[in-house]
C-alpha cells in the first residue's frame, strides 16, 4: 500500500439540502485517535455512502452520527441536525435516535413475533390505537417489500425468517418509528446476492423519502446504489463527491487506487 | 503408536469415566428411591410427625420446606434480578465489578453451616427473630444468592449484544431495551436457573438447624391470619423442614420406625428435587417458545 498525504483531501459541497452535517469531528478509542477532522454534509433524500478500506473508520463513524457510540467511544466536534448540535450530553439521546434511525451488519430482529417487532418500539413512542400500529405495520413492512412474504404470518416469530427477510424487517422496524434519517451499516454483507439485491432496490425506493447513509465495503454496491460518495482512509476522510465522480474521475490517487482494486 | 490407536485408547478413557459418574447417580438415585419409595404413602405424606411411637408421616415438613422455599425465592429473586441487572447491563468493567464478582464468587463458596450459624446469631439472637422460618429464609437467601446473581447475570450476557443495539437505535431507554428485549430474551435461563436453586434450598439442613429451628410445631392449616401463632402462615414460627427432619429422625429419633421414616422422607425429597430439575427443562423452553412466538 502507498503512502498518502492524508491532511489532503477534496471535499464537494453538495448540491441539496443538507440533513446532517458533521463539523471537526474526532473519535478516540481510548488513546487511539480514530476519525480525524471530519468534515461533511449529507444531502436530503439521497443515498450517501461510505466506503474504504476494512478499519478505515467508516462503521465508526455512521454511528457517531446517532450517539450509538456512546459509552464506547470519545466523540469530539460537531453532529449538525436541524441547526442542533446532537453532540452534546445535553441531549436526550433517545429522542435523536427516533429521528435518526440505524440498520446493522447482522439482522438483529428481536424474538418476538413480526408484529410486534415492528409495534413494539412504536408502543413505546407513544402510539397505542390499534388502528393507527396496523397501519404503520402495513406501511412499514410495504416499504421494506416484505409485505407480501410475511402479511398472513404476522404473528409468526420473526426468527423463522430468512436472512434476507429478517433484515428487511429491521429496515420495517426503523422507518415504522418515521425517522428522517436512515443510517445502514453493512446492511446486505451477511446475505447472499437475491437478497442483497432485494435490499438495495428497497433502499433505492426509499430515497424517495428518507435520507440514507450507507457504510458498504461492496464497491459495486455504492456505485449502484449512492448518489454521493465519501472515501474514508485511516479514519481521514479523503474525498468526497457525487457517485459518479469519485468511481469515474476521482481527484486523489488513494480514491483512485481504492476504487479500482489496488487494496483495501 | 498411531493417532488412531491414541484416539481410540482417549474414547476408551473418556467412556469409562463417563460411565463411571452415570453408574455412581444411578446408584444413589437407586439406592434412596429403592428403600424409600415402597413406604411412601398418603397418610405418610398427610399425617403429623410422632415424637415417640411409630407411624409418623411429614405432613408439616414437607409443608415446611415449601413455604420456606417460597419466602426464600420472594426475598432473593429482586435482589438477584437487580444485581444480576446492573452487573450485566449497567456496570463497566472496572476495579469495583471485580470486587462485587469476587465477593459473589467468595460468598457463594461459604459453607452452609457457617452460613447458618452466622443466621443464628445475627438474626436468631441479635435482631431477636428467634428460630423462625423468616430467619430461614434469610439464612437461605445468603446462601442462594450468590449462584442466583451469577445466573441472571450470565443469562442476560448470553443475549447478543445486537439486541441491545436494536433496541437503542430504536430510541429505547437503556432501561426499557433492558427490561423488555434483554430480560424476556433471557427469561427461560433465568426461569432454570431459579429452579435449579429451588432443589438446592428445598434440599439444604446445615443452614436451617440454627436459623429455622428443629421442631415443627403443630399449625393449623385452616388459620390463614398470618399473624396467629398458630397459623400455618405466620412466618415467625420455628420449622423444621424435610431435610432437617431426615438429619433429625438419623441422629436423635427414638421413634421405632426412625429408618423407615428417613428412606422415605429422602425418597420425597429426591422426587421433589427431580420434579424441579425436569419442570425446569420443561417451562424453559415452553416460556421461550411463548415469548419468541415459535410455535
Amino acid at each position: 500500500m502507498n503512502e498518502y498525504n492524508l491532511n489532503e483531501s477534496y471535499i464537494t459541497n453538495i448540491k441539496e439540502k443538507s440533513v446532517l452535517s458533521t463539523k471537526d469531528l474526532q473519535v478516540y478509542y481510548g488513546d487511539n485517535h480514530a476519525i480525524f477532522d471530519a468534515n461533511l454534509s449529507f444531502p436530503r433524500h439521497e443515498i450517501t455512502a461510505l466506503i474504504g478500506a476494512s478499519g478505515c473508520g467508516k462503521s465508526t463513524f455512521l454511528r457517531c452520527l446517532n450517539r450509538m457510540n456512546d459509552k464506547i467511544a470519545r466523540v469530539e466536534g460537531e453532529i449538525s441536525y436541524r441547526d442542533v448540535n446532537i453532540n452534546s450530553s445535553k441531549i436526550n439521546v433517545y429522542e435523536v435516535r427516533k429521528h435518526i434511525g440505524m440498520v446493522f451488519q447482522r439482522p438483529n430482529p428481536f424474538a418476538k413475533s413480526i408484529r410486534e417487532n415492528i409495534t413494539f418500539a412504536l408502543k413505546n413512542a407513544g402510539i397505542t390505537k390499534k388502528n393507527d400500529l396496523d397501519e404503520r405495520l402495513e406501511q412499514s413492512l410495504k416499504g421494506a417489500a416484505l409485505w407480501d412474504e410475511v402479511k398472513d404470518d404476522l404473528n409468526k416469530s420473526a426468527l423463522a425468517l430468512s436472512g434476507g427477510q429478517q433484515q428487511r424487517l429491521c429496515i420495517a422496524r426503523s422507518i415504522a418509528m418515521r425517522p428522517d434519517i436512515l443510517l445502514l451499516d453493512e446492511p446486505a454483507s451477511a446475505l447472499d446476492p437475491i437478497s442483497t439485491s432485494k435490499i438495495e432496490e428497497t433502499l433505492k425506493t426509499l430515497s424517495k423519502d428518507y435520507s440514507i447513509i450507507i457504510v458498504t465495503h461492496n464497491l459495486q454496491q455504492a456505485s449502484r446504489i449512492s448518489d454521493y460518495t465519501a472515501f474514508l482512509h485511516l479514519g481521514h476522510i479523503i474525498e468526497y463527491n457525487s457517485t459518479v465522480n469519485v468511481f469515474t474521475n476521482p481527484h486523489m490517487q488513494a480514491t483512485e487506487d481504492y476504487v479500482s482494486g489496488n487494496f483495501g | 503408536m498411531n493417532a488412531k490407536k491414541i484416539d481410540r485408547i482417549a474414547s476408551g478413557v473418556i467412556y469409562a469415566l463417563v460411565a463411571t459418574v452415570v453408574i455412581l447417580l444411578i446408584a444413589i438415585l437407586g439406592y434412596i428411591l429403592f428403600n424409600g419409595v415402597p413406604d411412601i404413602s398418603w397418610s405418610f405424606l398427610t399425617s403429623a410427625a410422632q415424637s415417640f411411637s411409630a407411624g409418623g408421616g411429614i405432613r408439616d415438613q414437607l409443608f415446611n420446606s415449601l413455604y420456606l422455599l417460597v419466602l426464600t425465592i420472594i426475598v432473593s429473586l429482586p435482589i438477584g434480578l437487580g444485581a444480576g441487572i446492573y452487573l450485566s447491563e449497567y456496570a463497566s468493567d472496572n476495579w469495583f465489578t471485580d470486587l462485587i464478582r469476587t465477593s459473589v464468587e467468595v460468598l457463594s463458596s461459604l459453607p452452609s453451616v457457617v452460613v447458618g450459624l452466622f443466621g443464628y446469631l445475627l438474626f436468631v439472637i441479635k435482631l431477636n427473630l428467634g428460630f423462625s422460618i423468616l430467619s430461614g429464609a434469610i439464612a437461605l437467601t445468603f446462601f442462594n444468592l450468590p449462584l442466583l446473581t451469577r445466573n441472571i447475570e450470565e443469562s442476560l450476557r448470553s443475549v447478543p449484544n445486537l439486541q441491545r443495539e436494536a433496541g437503542m437505535s430504536l430510541g429505547l431507554s437503556n432501561w426499557k431495551t433492558t427490561v423488555k428485549i434483554i430480560l424476556p430474551a433471557a427469561l427461560p435461563g433465568i426461569l432454570t436457573g431459579l429452579i435449579l436453586s429451588a432443589g438446592r434450598i428445598f434440599g439444604e439442613a446445615a443452614a436451617l438447624i440454627y436459623t429455622a429451628g428443629q421442631s415443627a410445631p403443630t399449625v393449623d392449616y385452616g388459620n390463614w391470619n398470618i399473624f396467629s401463632a398458630t397459623s400455618f402462615l405466620n412466618p415467625m414460627r420455628p420449622a423444621e423442614t424435610l431435610a432437617v427432619h431426615i438429619w433429625k429422625v438419623n441422629t436423635e429419633s427414638v421413634t421405632p420406625d426412625a429408618h423407615l421414616i428417613s428412606s422415605a422422607s429422602s425418597a420425597v425429597l429426591i422426587i421433589v428435587i427431580l420434579i424441579f430439575n425436569l419442570g425446569a427443562r420443561y417451562l424453559g423452553n415452553k416460556l421461550y417458545n411463548k415469548i419468541t412466538a415459535t410455535k
